[in-house]
Protein backbone atom coordinates (compact mmCIF):
# COMPACT_ATOMS: atom_id res chain seq x y z
CA UNK A 1 0.00 0.00 0.00
CA UNK A 2 3.02 2.46 0.67
CA UNK A 3 4.45 1.28 -2.41
CA UNK A 4 6.29 4.04 -4.33
CA UNK A 5 8.32 4.11 -6.99
CA UNK A 6 11.20 5.88 -8.55
CA UNK A 7 11.02 7.98 -12.16
CA UNK A 8 12.11 10.29 -14.10
CA UNK A 9 10.17 13.49 -14.59
CA UNK A 10 10.45 14.05 -18.46
CA UNK A 11 8.19 17.07 -18.71
CA UNK A 12 6.14 18.94 -16.76
CA UNK A 13 3.08 19.62 -18.14
CA UNK A 14 1.30 22.52 -16.20
CA UNK A 15 -1.83 22.49 -14.73
CA UNK A 16 0.00 20.53 -11.52
CA UNK A 17 0.83 17.62 -13.99
CA UNK A 18 4.15 15.63 -15.30
CA UNK A 19 4.92 13.04 -17.68
CA UNK A 20 7.24 10.90 -15.78
CA UNK A 21 8.95 7.98 -17.26
CA UNK A 22 8.61 4.52 -14.96
CA UNK A 23 11.26 2.06 -16.42
CA UNK A 24 9.99 2.80 -20.11
CA UNK A 25 6.78 3.12 -19.21
CA UNK A 26 5.21 6.96 -19.58
CA UNK A 27 3.12 7.94 -17.12
CA UNK A 28 0.99 11.38 -16.15
CA UNK A 29 0.49 11.90 -12.55
CA UNK A 30 -0.28 15.13 -10.25
CA UNK A 31 2.88 17.02 -9.03
CA UNK A 32 0.79 18.47 -6.47
CA UNK A 33 2.28 17.55 -3.60
CA UNK A 34 5.94 18.79 -4.35
CA UNK A 35 7.56 21.52 -4.77
CA UNK A 36 10.61 22.66 -6.91
CA UNK A 37 10.70 19.62 -9.35
CA UNK A 38 11.96 19.94 -12.70
CA UNK A 39 12.28 18.14 -16.11
CA UNK A 40 14.97 15.72 -15.48
CA UNK A 41 14.52 14.94 -11.71
CA UNK A 42 13.94 11.71 -10.29
CA UNK A 43 10.69 11.83 -7.77
CA UNK A 44 9.07 8.87 -6.06
CA UNK A 45 5.39 8.11 -7.29
CA UNK A 46 2.80 7.15 -5.03
CA UNK A 47 -1.22 6.16 -6.34
CA UNK A 48 -0.44 8.54 -9.21
CA UNK A 49 0.85 11.21 -7.01
CA UNK A 50 4.68 12.51 -6.48
CA UNK A 51 5.25 11.97 -3.65
CA UNK A 52 8.92 13.73 -3.30
CA UNK A 53 12.12 14.51 -5.12
CA UNK A 54 14.49 11.92 -4.82
CA UNK A 55 18.20 13.54 -4.34
CA UNK A 56 21.17 11.77 -6.55
CA UNK A 57 23.88 13.33 -3.69
CA UNK A 58 21.74 11.58 -1.24
CA UNK A 59 21.85 8.23 -3.14
CA UNK A 60 25.43 7.97 -3.59
CA UNK A 61 26.25 9.41 -0.22
CA UNK A 62 24.60 6.33 1.04
CA UNK A 63 25.60 3.71 -1.46
CA UNK A 64 28.92 4.99 -0.54
CA UNK A 65 28.31 4.31 3.40
CA UNK A 66 27.59 1.00 2.11
CA UNK A 67 30.39 -0.07 0.27
CA UNK A 68 32.58 1.42 3.61
CA UNK A 69 30.18 -0.75 6.14
CA UNK A 70 31.47 -3.74 3.72
CA UNK A 71 34.96 -2.74 3.72
CA UNK A 72 35.19 -2.24 7.81
CA UNK A 73 37.79 -4.90 9.40
CA UNK A 74 37.44 -7.12 6.70
CA UNK A 75 40.81 -4.84 5.24
CA UNK A 76 42.29 -5.12 8.64
CA UNK A 77 45.19 -7.63 9.34
CA UNK B 1 21.21 6.22 -11.32
CA UNK B 2 17.71 4.40 -11.31
CA UNK B 3 17.85 4.45 -7.46
CA UNK B 4 16.79 0.52 -7.71
CA UNK B 5 19.38 -1.59 -9.17
CA UNK B 6 21.78 0.08 -7.35
CA UNK B 7 20.28 -0.79 -4.04
CA UNK B 8 20.41 -4.57 -4.97
CA UNK B 9 23.91 -5.19 -5.91
CA UNK B 10 25.00 -8.26 -4.31
CA UNK B 11 28.57 -7.25 -3.94
CA UNK B 12 27.30 -4.21 -1.41
CA UNK B 13 24.72 -7.17 0.18
CA UNK B 14 27.68 -9.54 0.64
CA UNK B 15 29.71 -6.71 2.61
CA UNK B 16 26.84 -5.66 4.74
CA UNK B 17 26.03 -9.10 5.69
CA UNK B 18 30.01 -9.46 6.52
CA UNK B 19 29.65 -6.15 8.32
CA UNK B 20 26.72 -7.27 10.29
CA UNK B 21 27.84 -10.63 12.06
CA UNK B 22 30.82 -9.12 12.47
CA UNK B 23 28.88 -6.58 14.28
CA UNK B 24 26.40 -8.61 15.91
CA UNK B 25 27.33 -9.45 19.35
CA UNK B 26 26.59 -13.25 19.78
CA UNK B 27 26.39 -13.25 23.42
CA UNK B 28 22.49 -11.25 22.71
CA UNK B 29 20.09 -11.30 20.67
CA UNK B 30 18.52 -8.30 18.59
CA UNK B 31 14.90 -8.21 18.07
CA UNK B 32 13.84 -5.67 15.06
CA UNK B 33 10.84 -4.58 14.33
CA UNK B 34 10.00 -3.89 10.73
CA UNK B 35 7.26 -1.67 11.07
CA UNK B 36 6.03 -1.61 7.40
CA UNK B 37 4.51 -4.69 5.44
CA UNK B 38 6.82 -2.96 2.60
CA UNK B 39 9.39 -4.08 4.60
CA UNK B 40 7.83 -7.38 5.44
CA UNK B 41 7.55 -7.80 1.69
CA UNK B 42 11.17 -7.28 1.08
CA UNK B 43 13.23 -9.01 3.58
CA UNK B 44 10.82 -12.08 2.52
CA UNK B 45 11.19 -11.40 -1.36
CA UNK B 46 15.33 -11.05 -0.92
CA UNK B 47 15.92 -13.50 1.46
CA UNK B 48 17.75 -11.18 3.86
CA UNK B 49 16.97 -13.29 7.24
CA UNK B 50 19.10 -15.57 5.36
CA UNK B 51 21.74 -13.25 5.30
CA UNK B 52 21.54 -12.25 8.55
CA UNK B 53 23.60 -13.81 11.48
CA UNK B 54 21.09 -16.31 13.68
CA UNK B 55 20.66 -13.45 16.63
CA UNK B 56 19.13 -10.84 14.53
CA UNK B 57 15.53 -11.77 14.10
CA UNK B 58 12.98 -9.42 12.48
CA UNK B 59 9.53 -8.84 13.57
CA UNK B 60 7.16 -8.02 11.68
CA UNK B 61 4.78 -5.13 12.70
CA UNK B 62 1.33 -3.62 12.15
CA UNK B 63 2.25 -1.54 9.29
CA UNK B 64 -0.23 -3.07 6.54
CA UNK B 65 -3.28 -0.72 5.95
CA UNK B 66 -5.38 -3.69 4.81
CA UNK B 67 -4.42 -6.09 7.83
CA UNK B 68 -5.17 -3.45 10.46
CA UNK B 69 -8.56 -2.47 9.22
CA UNK B 70 -11.18 -4.24 11.86
CA UNK B 71 -13.82 -6.17 10.03
CA UNK B 72 -16.54 -3.58 10.59
CA UNK B 73 -15.21 -0.83 8.55
CA UNK B 74 -15.21 -3.43 5.66
CA UNK B 75 -19.02 -4.38 6.53
CA UNK B 76 -19.72 -0.75 6.03
CA UNK B 77 -18.38 -0.56 3.09
CA UNK B 78 -20.01 -3.45 1.78
CA UNK B 79 -23.46 -1.79 3.12
CA UNK B 80 -23.25 1.42 1.10
CA UNK B 81 -22.70 -0.36 -2.20
CA UNK B 82 -26.00 -2.44 -0.86
CA UNK B 83 -28.13 0.32 0.88
CA UNK B 84 -27.19 2.86 -1.03
CA UNK B 85 -26.25 1.89 -4.22
CA UNK B 86 -23.17 3.96 -4.17
CA UNK B 87 -20.59 3.47 -6.72
CA UNK B 88 -17.61 2.39 -4.58
CA UNK B 89 -13.95 3.10 -5.53
CA UNK B 90 -10.85 1.79 -3.72
CA UNK B 91 -7.93 0.51 -4.29
CA UNK B 92 -7.13 -2.56 -5.62
CA UNK B 93 -5.95 -4.19 -2.34
CA UNK B 94 -9.11 -3.62 -0.45
CA UNK B 95 -11.77 -5.79 -2.69
CA UNK B 96 -10.49 -9.28 -1.34
CA UNK B 97 -10.31 -8.48 2.46
CA UNK B 98 -13.09 -10.26 4.11
CA UNK B 99 -16.03 -8.82 6.32
CA UNK B 100 -18.60 -10.57 8.12
CA UNK B 101 -19.22 -13.87 7.13
CA UNK B 102 -16.46 -13.83 4.64
CA UNK B 103 -18.08 -10.94 2.48
CA UNK B 104 -16.04 -9.25 0.38
CA UNK B 105 -16.42 -6.05 -2.26
CA UNK B 106 -15.34 -8.28 -4.73
CA UNK B 107 -18.18 -11.39 -4.09
CA UNK B 108 -20.51 -7.80 -3.72
CA UNK B 109 -19.27 -7.17 -7.38
CA UNK B 110 -19.65 -10.45 -8.95
CA UNK B 111 -22.95 -10.27 -7.50
CA UNK B 112 -23.75 -6.66 -9.93
CA UNK B 113 -22.69 -4.17 -6.94
CA UNK B 114 -20.77 -1.07 -8.76
CA UNK B 115 -17.02 -1.58 -7.19
CA UNK B 116 -14.03 -0.08 -8.98
CA UNK B 117 -10.76 -0.43 -8.63
CA UNK B 118 -8.96 2.56 -8.73
CA UNK B 119 -4.96 3.47 -8.91
CA UNK B 120 -5.78 6.73 -7.94
CA UNK B 121 -7.77 9.18 -5.93
CA UNK B 122 -8.05 11.28 -9.41
CA UNK B 123 -9.92 8.19 -11.30
CA UNK B 124 -12.26 8.36 -8.21
CA UNK B 125 -12.60 12.19 -9.20
CA UNK B 126 -13.24 11.74 -12.87
CA UNK B 127 -15.97 8.83 -12.57
CA UNK B 128 -17.87 11.00 -10.09
CA UNK B 129 -17.69 13.61 -12.59
CA UNK B 130 -18.58 11.09 -15.32
CA UNK B 131 -21.51 9.97 -13.21
CA UNK B 132 -23.27 13.45 -12.26
CA UNK B 133 -26.58 11.06 -11.16
CA UNK B 134 -24.66 8.71 -8.98
CA UNK B 135 -23.26 8.95 -5.43
CA UNK B 136 -19.43 8.05 -5.52
CA UNK B 137 -17.86 7.21 -2.95
CA UNK B 138 -13.92 6.69 -2.38
CA UNK B 139 -12.71 3.81 0.31
CA UNK B 140 -10.25 5.48 1.44
CA UNK B 141 -7.53 3.53 3.26
CA UNK B 142 -3.56 3.94 3.79
CA UNK B 143 -1.23 5.41 6.18
CA UNK B 144 0.46 8.84 5.85
CA UNK B 145 1.74 7.91 2.63
CA UNK B 146 -1.73 7.83 1.05
CA UNK B 147 -3.58 10.60 3.50
CA UNK B 148 -1.72 13.60 0.81
CA UNK B 149 -4.14 12.24 -2.66
CA UNK B 150 -7.13 11.86 -0.40
CA UNK B 151 -6.82 15.07 0.73
CA UNK B 152 -6.19 16.61 -2.64
CA UNK B 153 -9.22 15.03 -3.94
CA UNK B 154 -11.24 16.41 -1.31
CA UNK B 155 -10.27 19.63 -1.76
CA UNK B 156 -10.37 19.39 -5.48
CA UNK B 157 -14.09 18.15 -4.90
CA UNK B 158 -15.14 20.85 -2.67
CA UNK B 159 -13.58 23.80 -4.96
CA UNK B 160 -15.34 22.16 -8.42
CA UNK B 161 -18.66 21.57 -6.14
CA UNK B 162 -19.04 17.55 -7.12
CA UNK B 163 -21.38 16.79 -5.12
CA UNK B 164 -22.08 13.40 -5.81
CA UNK B 165 -18.48 12.65 -4.51
CA UNK B 166 -17.40 11.35 -0.97
CA UNK B 167 -14.57 9.54 1.55
CA UNK B 168 -14.99 6.79 3.69
CA UNK B 169 -12.22 7.90 5.22
CA UNK B 170 -10.03 5.15 6.77
CA UNK B 171 -6.55 6.95 7.46
CA UNK B 172 -4.56 5.70 9.95
CA UNK B 173 -0.79 7.31 11.81
CA UNK B 174 1.85 5.57 12.18
CA UNK B 175 3.51 7.35 15.33
CA UNK B 176 -0.14 6.37 17.19
CA UNK B 177 0.15 2.84 16.71
CA UNK B 178 4.15 2.40 17.53
CA UNK B 179 3.02 4.03 20.47
CA UNK B 180 0.06 1.46 21.09
CA UNK B 181 2.63 -1.60 20.18
CA UNK B 182 5.57 0.27 23.24
CA UNK B 183 2.78 0.85 25.40
CA UNK B 184 1.21 -2.77 25.50
CA UNK B 185 4.29 -4.52 24.90
CA UNK B 186 4.61 -5.92 28.45
CA UNK B 187 3.12 -8.65 26.97
CA UNK B 188 5.02 -11.33 25.56
CA UNK B 189 6.71 -9.24 22.77
CA UNK B 190 9.99 -7.28 23.05
CA UNK B 191 11.07 -5.34 20.71
CA UNK B 192 14.68 -4.23 20.78
CA UNK B 193 14.61 -1.47 17.62
CA UNK B 194 12.64 -0.35 15.00
CA UNK B 195 12.60 -0.14 11.20
CA UNK B 196 10.89 2.97 10.54
CA UNK B 197 8.74 3.21 7.85
CA UNK B 198 10.33 4.86 4.53
CA UNK B 199 7.54 6.60 2.83
CA UNK B 200 5.30 7.26 5.87
CA UNK B 201 8.45 9.71 6.37
CA UNK B 202 8.93 11.23 3.08
CA UNK B 203 5.41 12.59 3.88
CA UNK B 204 5.78 13.19 7.74
CA UNK B 205 9.55 13.53 8.42
CA UNK B 206 11.76 11.60 10.91
CA UNK B 207 10.22 13.81 13.88
CA UNK B 208 7.57 12.09 14.82
CA UNK B 209 9.20 9.08 16.15
CA UNK B 210 11.57 11.13 18.54
CA UNK B 211 9.58 9.78 21.22
CA UNK B 212 9.81 6.16 20.88
CA UNK B 213 13.69 7.29 21.41
CA UNK B 214 13.07 9.51 24.18
CA UNK B 215 10.39 7.97 26.01
CA UNK B 216 10.35 4.28 25.33
CA UNK B 217 14.78 4.42 24.95
CA UNK B 218 13.99 2.61 22.00
CA UNK B 219 16.62 3.46 18.51
CA UNK B 220 14.65 3.96 15.21
CA UNK B 221 16.45 3.86 11.70
CA UNK B 222 14.27 4.86 8.81
CA UNK B 223 15.01 2.71 6.04
CA UNK B 224 14.05 2.61 2.24
CA UNK B 225 12.55 -0.13 0.92
CA UNK B 226 15.06 -1.92 -1.19
CA UNK B 227 17.20 -4.75 0.24
CA UNK B 228 20.59 -2.82 0.82
CA UNK B 229 18.82 0.30 2.47
CA UNK B 230 17.10 -2.87 4.81
CA UNK B 231 20.49 -4.26 5.14
CA UNK B 232 22.38 -1.28 6.20
CA UNK B 233 19.26 0.10 8.93
CA UNK B 234 20.13 -3.35 10.28
CA UNK B 235 23.54 -2.32 10.52
CA UNK B 236 22.26 0.72 12.00
CA UNK B 237 20.56 -0.63 14.60
CA UNK B 238 23.25 -3.16 16.08
CA UNK B 239 25.38 -0.38 15.96
CA UNK B 240 23.12 1.76 18.30
CA UNK B 241 22.07 -1.30 20.65
CA UNK B 242 25.47 -2.51 20.97
CA UNK B 243 26.50 1.31 22.33
CA UNK B 244 23.81 1.81 24.26
CA UNK B 245 22.58 4.43 21.94
CA UNK B 246 18.64 4.99 20.91
CA UNK B 247 18.14 7.62 18.78
CA UNK B 248 16.15 8.34 15.84
CA UNK B 249 18.49 8.37 12.60
CA UNK B 250 18.00 8.37 9.34
CA UNK B 251 19.59 5.83 6.26
CA UNK B 252 16.88 6.71 3.59
CA UNK B 253 18.47 10.90 3.09
CA UNK B 254 17.88 10.60 -0.52
CA UNK B 255 14.14 10.95 0.51
CA UNK B 256 13.13 11.56 3.88
CA UNK B 257 14.31 14.22 6.32
CA UNK B 258 13.39 15.49 10.01
CA UNK B 259 10.82 17.65 8.59
CA UNK B 260 8.84 16.17 5.84
CA UNK B 261 6.99 17.25 3.01
CA UNK B 262 5.50 20.36 4.38
CA UNK B 263 3.50 21.08 1.25
CA UNK B 264 1.70 17.57 1.81
CA UNK B 265 1.32 18.02 5.34
CA UNK B 266 -0.32 21.32 5.33
CA UNK B 267 -2.71 20.15 2.38
CA UNK B 268 -3.66 17.16 5.05
CA UNK B 269 -3.86 19.18 8.01
CA UNK B 270 -6.47 21.79 5.69
CA UNK B 271 -8.89 18.70 5.66
CA UNK B 272 -8.20 16.61 7.85
CA UNK B 273 -8.80 16.00 11.51
CA UNK B 274 -7.01 13.59 14.37
CA UNK B 275 -10.04 11.29 15.82
CA UNK B 276 -10.12 10.55 19.31
CA UNK B 277 -9.05 6.58 19.28
CA UNK B 278 -10.23 4.30 16.55
CA UNK B 279 -9.69 0.42 16.51
CA UNK B 280 -7.29 -1.96 14.95
CA UNK B 281 -7.00 -4.74 14.12
CA UNK B 282 -4.48 -6.81 16.78
CA UNK B 283 -3.85 -3.46 18.78
CA UNK B 284 -7.93 -2.76 19.93
CA UNK B 285 -8.49 1.10 20.28
CA UNK B 286 -5.66 3.01 20.00
CA UNK B 287 -5.99 7.32 21.08
CA UNK B 288 -5.48 9.45 17.98
CA UNK B 289 -4.57 6.83 15.38
CA UNK B 290 -6.50 7.93 12.85
CA UNK B 291 -8.22 10.88 10.37
CA UNK B 292 -10.69 12.39 10.31
CA UNK B 293 -12.69 14.84 7.56
CA UNK B 294 -13.08 17.81 9.52
CA UNK B 295 -16.34 19.73 9.16
CA UNK B 296 -15.70 21.93 6.46
CA UNK B 297 -15.36 19.07 3.90
CA UNK B 298 -18.37 17.17 5.78
CA UNK B 299 -20.74 17.41 2.48
CA UNK B 300 -17.84 15.14 1.25
CA UNK B 301 -17.61 12.74 4.17
CA UNK B 302 -19.87 9.45 3.38
CA UNK B 303 -19.70 8.75 7.36
CA UNK B 304 -22.28 12.07 7.40
CA UNK B 305 -23.44 11.58 4.38
CA UNK B 306 -24.84 7.70 4.49
CA UNK B 307 -26.17 5.95 7.85
CA UNK B 308 -24.74 2.76 7.92
CA UNK B 309 -25.62 0.28 10.71
CA UNK B 310 -23.20 -0.77 12.74
CA UNK B 311 -22.88 -3.76 14.15
CA UNK B 312 -19.50 -3.18 15.90
CA UNK B 313 -16.23 -5.39 14.60
CA UNK B 314 -17.26 -9.41 14.29
CA UNK B 315 -14.50 -11.19 15.75
CA UNK B 316 -11.83 -12.31 13.47
CA UNK B 317 -12.55 -15.71 11.91
CA UNK B 318 -11.78 -18.49 14.20
CA UNK B 319 -8.78 -19.99 14.47
CA UNK B 320 -6.90 -16.69 12.89
CA UNK B 321 -3.64 -15.43 14.32
CA UNK B 322 -3.83 -12.16 12.69
CA UNK B 323 -4.14 -10.08 16.09
CA UNK B 324 -1.27 -11.70 17.38
CA UNK B 325 1.02 -12.02 14.35
CA UNK B 326 0.63 -7.88 13.60
CA UNK B 327 1.84 -7.23 17.40
CA UNK B 328 4.90 -9.05 16.23
CA UNK B 329 3.67 -11.75 18.81
CA UNK B 330 3.17 -14.86 16.67
CA UNK B 331 4.39 -16.07 13.40
CA UNK B 332 2.38 -16.94 10.66
CA UNK B 333 3.47 -20.61 11.15
CA UNK B 334 1.82 -20.84 14.59
CA UNK B 335 -1.13 -20.59 13.13
CA UNK B 336 -2.98 -24.13 12.30
CA UNK B 337 -4.67 -22.69 9.25
CA UNK B 338 -1.74 -21.56 7.25
CA UNK B 339 -1.51 -23.20 4.33
CA UNK B 340 -4.52 -25.62 5.71
CA UNK B 341 -7.27 -23.73 4.54
CA UNK B 342 -6.06 -20.15 3.97
CA UNK B 343 -3.56 -19.15 1.47
CA UNK B 344 -3.64 -15.94 -0.89
CA UNK B 345 -6.17 -17.72 -3.52
CA UNK B 346 -8.58 -18.21 -0.23
CA UNK B 347 -7.49 -16.11 2.54
CA UNK B 348 -9.28 -16.25 5.70
CA UNK B 349 -7.41 -13.32 7.26
CA UNK B 350 -6.33 -10.03 6.04
CA UNK B 351 -2.91 -10.80 6.73
CA UNK B 352 -3.00 -13.38 3.63
CA UNK B 353 -4.75 -10.69 1.69
CA UNK B 354 -2.16 -8.07 0.81
CA UNK B 355 0.66 -8.84 -0.65
CA UNK B 356 2.76 -6.63 2.66
CA UNK B 357 0.63 -8.88 5.32
CA UNK B 358 3.12 -11.54 6.89
CA UNK B 359 0.98 -14.51 6.33
CA UNK B 360 1.22 -13.76 2.52
CA UNK B 361 4.84 -12.87 2.79
CA UNK B 362 5.82 -16.47 3.91
CA UNK B 363 3.18 -18.12 1.77
CA UNK B 364 5.08 -16.90 -0.96
CA UNK B 365 8.55 -16.69 -0.61
CA UNK B 366 9.14 -18.81 2.18
CA UNK B 367 8.19 -22.66 0.79
CA UNK B 368 10.78 -21.87 -2.21
CA UNK B 369 13.56 -20.17 0.35
CA UNK B 370 17.06 -20.72 -0.82
CA UNK B 371 20.16 -21.11 1.19
CA UNK B 372 21.64 -17.97 -0.05
CA UNK B 373 20.23 -15.73 -2.38
CA UNK B 374 23.04 -13.55 -3.04
CA UNK B 375 25.50 -16.65 -4.04
CA UNK B 376 23.24 -17.74 -6.67
CA UNK B 377 23.01 -14.31 -8.58
CA UNK B 378 25.70 -12.49 -9.04
CA UNK B 379 24.25 -9.39 -10.71
CA UNK B 380 21.55 -8.47 -8.71
CA UNK B 381 19.47 -9.70 -5.94
S1 LIG C 1 -2.68 -17.87 7.97
FE1 LIG C 1 -4.71 -17.01 7.49
S2 LIG C 1 -5.98 -17.57 9.21
FE2 LIG C 1 -3.86 -17.82 9.86
S3 LIG C 1 -3.30 -15.84 10.78
FE3 LIG C 1 -2.71 -15.73 8.65
S4 LIG C 1 -4.47 -14.80 7.67
FE4 LIG C 1 -5.21 -15.51 9.66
Amino acid sequence: MCLALPARVVTMDGNGMATVSLGGITKEISMILVENVEAGDFVLVHAGYALARISQEEARRTLSLMAEAGLSESGAL
Amino acid sequence: MRYVDEFRQAHLARGLAGAIAREADPERQYRLMEFCGGHTHAIFRHGIQDLMPENVHFLHGPGCPVCVLPMGRVDHAIQLVERHDVILCTYGDMLRVPGRGRGTLLKIKAEGGDVRMVYSTLDALRIARDNPRREVVFFAIGFETTAPATAVALSQARAEGLENFSVFCNHVLTPAAMRGLLASSSGPVSIDGFLGPAHVSAIIGSRPYEFVAREFRRPVVIAGFEPLDIMQSVFMLVRQLNAGRHEVENEYTRVVTREGNAKAQALVSEVFGVRHAFEWRGLGQVPRSALRIKEGYGAHDAERRFTVFSRGNPPDARGCECPSILRGVKKPTDCKLFGRGCSPDHPIGACMVSSEGACAAYWRYRRFRRPSVVAESPAVL
